[in-house]
């Protein structure tokens, strides 16, 4: 074992882990899945939507922010933290506005398949009915902040990877908002539809205009298979 | 400078030298410039600081004392705490209202006036108060309000604003501008008049490593609450490797009830500033902050003069009090009414000119905090204590109070009681020694260390202040048997939905459904069913955010719902199932816009 290499425990597994990787990363290359929603693998980890919150050596934390380390006892898989995902996915669904079945990302959502996955049936806290604004400004790409989750992943990916700060936050608390880097809206900004921003949305919050149809509902993404079999189709590799 | 002689904004963005970690600063000059921040500010600060707008707005938007649109040249803003209600802040806001011709929360048409609500500004013990242009006015009655009003227009509706912050003497034309002391018993710690820097070069005899040695022997822990042991802290932030090594001071004193900071930095400034400079020498600094709350800005004259005497007599600068090679010197941060920013990890960010949203830890800031750097950051009366114990040493500090609590706590008393004001008690007296010394014979409940503390009934008054037992960062709320336990919990509920920074998901919705649960319990229609939900969303809120004020924000609630299950059981409904919104309530407005009459119980 190399000298960076260690070994950590998560729901009774043995897994390895480096340094230097974060307890998510290390549960996904060992194909154990960490159900997580701000999380994109492309982009720094900014933890703001706790949905991969673990109890590690005995402390609630959030995997993505947290370095694996030596020796470290994880839970994952848990009915106690199962629940406190789903209703932190209902949270996120009463805060905005989250018409599925008419949604242009139905199937392709991860907050919608990370409902079902969590056992959500319908929100059991009521909704807050927010007035949020449109952006149709742009000709390509089409705003819609009544499905933002505020999960930070197009602010980042903008500035990191496109390298032209488009999008920030404004506001604090529930008035918290998605923002545009001009008055006029996104049109007026230096946006394109190649740009990885306009990639990253877990939602439909940030959508490609005249492209939501090209895959039909129920070719889906999650229509096939739910969110994070593909991690754990890894898992069964190793086995098999 | 432009043609009126005021700054330009390219003027004082030089003057921070174009630094976007001094963003605080810049905006709130900018501010006091034009009044507000409105979007050619914004985009002047974008391009001096080659920053983007979206950044610019990100922070300005984040912080209550920013504004984006145009609001009166006097800004009243009246302190709303559970505290300042019981003592008649309502009333006096209604008299606002009348003499003003202007509801809470608006403009006066001449542009003259805007009058608010805020959190608690640190005067529990002399509600009910409010600051005025920064300027602050305690004790006040709804007869003050008018004078209040007489006394702004006639000191000149014209020429620039009021100055920001405020001069000291500013204050003095006002009715109601004289605070009093807020110590009502010292004991160790704050007993005789303090001298300038025997801490200090106590210190400075010894070698850093000394410092801490005898700061860890001391047991010194946090005052803030927390309680993590201060010389451990100095040890850890000394031995991280960094370009820098930095002291902060926390004086964000935000947790409602709590006065004891506003205290010492009026009252005990020197023994602030040396225990900064003490930390600074024994964790290898040059540089400390103190990070002031934006409702104490009416300190800032007072601290920068005697940051001043301390500079002209060699206690900061260079080779302080003869000691060749220490350099250090003090910078104080104003901040812009952000709860969150007593976090230690929020004040960081604020500190460096950004919303104030935690970050993740680890890294902690003793090993990478303000810029990147080490930085250990410890409350105002820590620092206090660090001071005296130099100065005395750490044998006469362990032996005050308990085994795992030594010395002495300040104690923020106020609500219903004879004596508000500060204590400074021994840890390890009961909640009732406390009691029988404030004067509060009949307690019905003791809101503990503030809203994120916890709500303590007669039966646990018996109970231990000290580490060990009962924590706290020193607020303490009286409220009396004729108070209703149940509206408290929800104005405090209340008060975390204001403050939550919003950054994570579980905290900024948690705390808008705990709160609006809450409020189905006030008014008496909630079921067991709505309660049993309620504690569960609690406990997620508490499991899954992010820093301590989401992991707190619940107790107001949980903590009365333990202490005074009866109280909760009395206000629930008898159905099985009572929906959030009452039918009656949601059919209103379509009824008005019909122009009929309700039928049937409707509306």
């Amino acid at each position: 074992m190399a000298a960076d290499v260690f070994s950590l425990v998560i729901d009774g597994i043995e897994i390895e882990a480096s340094e230097g990787q974060s307890v998510l990363e290390a549960c996904d290359a060992a194909g154990i899945y960490i159900p997580r929603l701000c999380h994109h693998p492309d982009l720094a980890a900014s933890g703001t939507c706790r949905i991969c919150t673990c109890k590690i050596n005995g402390r609630s934390v959030a995997a993505c922010v947290t370095p694996a380390a030596r020796g470290m006892v994880i839970e994952n898989d848990t009915p106690l933290l199962t629940a406190d995902r789903r209703a932190l996915i209902e949270m996120l669904f009463v805060e905005g506005n989250h018409p599925c079945p008419y949604c242009v990302a139905s199937g392709d959502c991860e907050l919608q398949a990370l409902g079902y996955r969590l056992g959500m049936v319908a929100p059991t806290q009521p909704y807050q009915w927010p007035a949020r604004k449109i952006d149709a400004t742009h000709p390509d790409v089409y705003l819609d902040r009544d499905r933002c989750i505020l999960c930070s992943r197009c602010i980042e990916a903008s500035r990191m990877e496109d390298g032209k700060t488009v999008f920030g936050f404004e506001g604090r608390g529930i008035a918290m908002r998605l923002n545009i880097d001009a008055a006029g809206g996104l049109g007026e900004t230096q946006m394109a539809a190649i740009d990885k921003a306009a990639s990253v949305c877990p939602v439909a919050c940030i959508v490609l205009k005249r492209d939501s149809y090209r895959v039909p509902n129920g070719e889906r993404r999650f229509d096939k298979a739910p969110i994070g079999s593909d991690i754990e189709a890894k898992r069964a590799g190793h086995k098999s | 400078m432009s043609r009126d002689g005021a700054p330009s904004l390219e003027d004082i963005i030089h003057a921070y030298g174009a630094d976007r970690t001094r963003l605080m600063d810049i905006v709130i000059a900018v501010q006091q410039r034009l009044g507000h921040i409105d979007d050619a500010a914004i985009e002047a600060i974008a391009s001096g600081l080659a920053m983007h707008r979206v950044e610019v707005e990100d922070m300005v938007s984040f912080y209550a004392f920013f504004d984006r649109e145009p609001r009166g040249r006097n800004r009243i803003r009246l302190s709303k705490t559970p505290v300042s209600v019981m003592k008649g802040a309502r009333e006096v806001a209604r008299a606002f209202e009348e003499a003003l011709g202007i509801r809470i929360g608006e403009t006066t048409a001449d542009g003259l006036f805007t009058l608010q609500w805020t959190s608690d500004i640190g005067l529990a013990d002399q509600e009910p108060a409010a600051l005025v242009n920064g300027m602050v006015l305690a004790d006040l009655t709804p007869a003050d309000a008018p004078l209040i009003v007489a006394a702004l227009r006639q000191a000149g509706a014209a020429g620039a604003l009021p100055p920001y912050p405020p001069h000291s003497s500013e204050a003095a034309g006002l009715p109601k501008s004289l605070i009093r002391s807020s110590l009502v018993q010292s004991g160790p710690l704050l007993a005789g008049p303090p001298v300038r820097a025997a801490g200090l070069r106590a210190a400075l005899a010894m070698t850093p490593e000394a410092v801490i040695e005898e700061i860890t022997t001391s047991k010194l822990r946090g005052r803030g609450g927390a309680g993590f042991p201060t010389g451990m802290k100095w040890r850890l932030t000394r031995k991280s490797p960094g370009v820098e090594h930095y002291i902060a001071c926390n004086a964000d004193e935000g947790e409602p009830g709590t006065f004891k900071d506003r205290l010492l930095l009026s009252e005990f400034p020197d023994l602030v500033f040396d225990g900064m400079t003490i930390a600074g020498y024994a964790l290898g600094g040059r540089q400390g902050l103190l990070y002031l709350r934006g409702e104490y800005a009416y300190l800032w004259d007072d601290l920068q003069r005697v940051l001043k005497d301390r500079r002209d007599q060699g206690l900061l600068g260079a080779d302080i009090c003869g000691k060749v090679g220490f350099d250090f010197d003090i910078r104080i941060q104003l901040g812009a009414g952000a709860y969150i920013c007593g976090e230690e990890s929020s004040l960081l960010e604020s500190l460096e000119g950004k919303r104030g949203s935690p970050r993740d830890r680890p890294p902690f800031p003793t090993e990478r905090g303000y810029l990147g750097q080490p930085t250990a950051i410890d409350n105002v009366e820590t620092l206090v204590c660090a001071t005296r114990i130099m100065e005395k040493g750490s044998a006469w500090f362990a032996g005050i109070g308990t085994k795992e609590s030594t010395g002495t706590k300040l104690m923020c008393v106020s609500g219903d009681c004879e004596r508000p004001g500060v204590y400074e008690t021994p840890f390890g007296i009961t909640v009732n020694d406390l009691l029988d010394l404030v004067g509060a014979p009949d307690a019905r409940y003791v809101q503990f260390s503030g809203p994120s503390g916890q709500s303590i009934a007669p039966k646990d008054f018996g109970r231990r202040i000290a580490y060990e037992d009962l924590s706290t960062g020193g607020s303490t709320m009286i409220f009396g048997p004729q108070r209703d336990v149940l509206e408290t919990a929800l104005q405090f509920a209340d008060f975390f939905v204001d403050e939550t920074c919003g950054w994570c998901a579980p905290c900024r919705i948690g705390t808008v459904l705990l709160k609006q649960g809450m409020e189905k319990v006030v008014a008496g229609r909630a079921t067991l069913a709505d309660l049993a939900e309620t504690e569960a969303l609690a406990d997620t809120v508490i499991r899954l955010s992010r820093c301590g004020l989401g992991q707190t924000a619940p107790n107001p609630i949980l903590t009365t719902m333990r202490s005074f299950p009866e109280l909760y059981e009395a206000r629930l409904a008898a159905a099985p199932f009572e929906p959030l919104v009452a039918l009656d309530d949601a059919l209103r407005e379509a009824v008005q816009i019909q122009g009929r009459a309700p039928v049937n119980g409707e509306a």
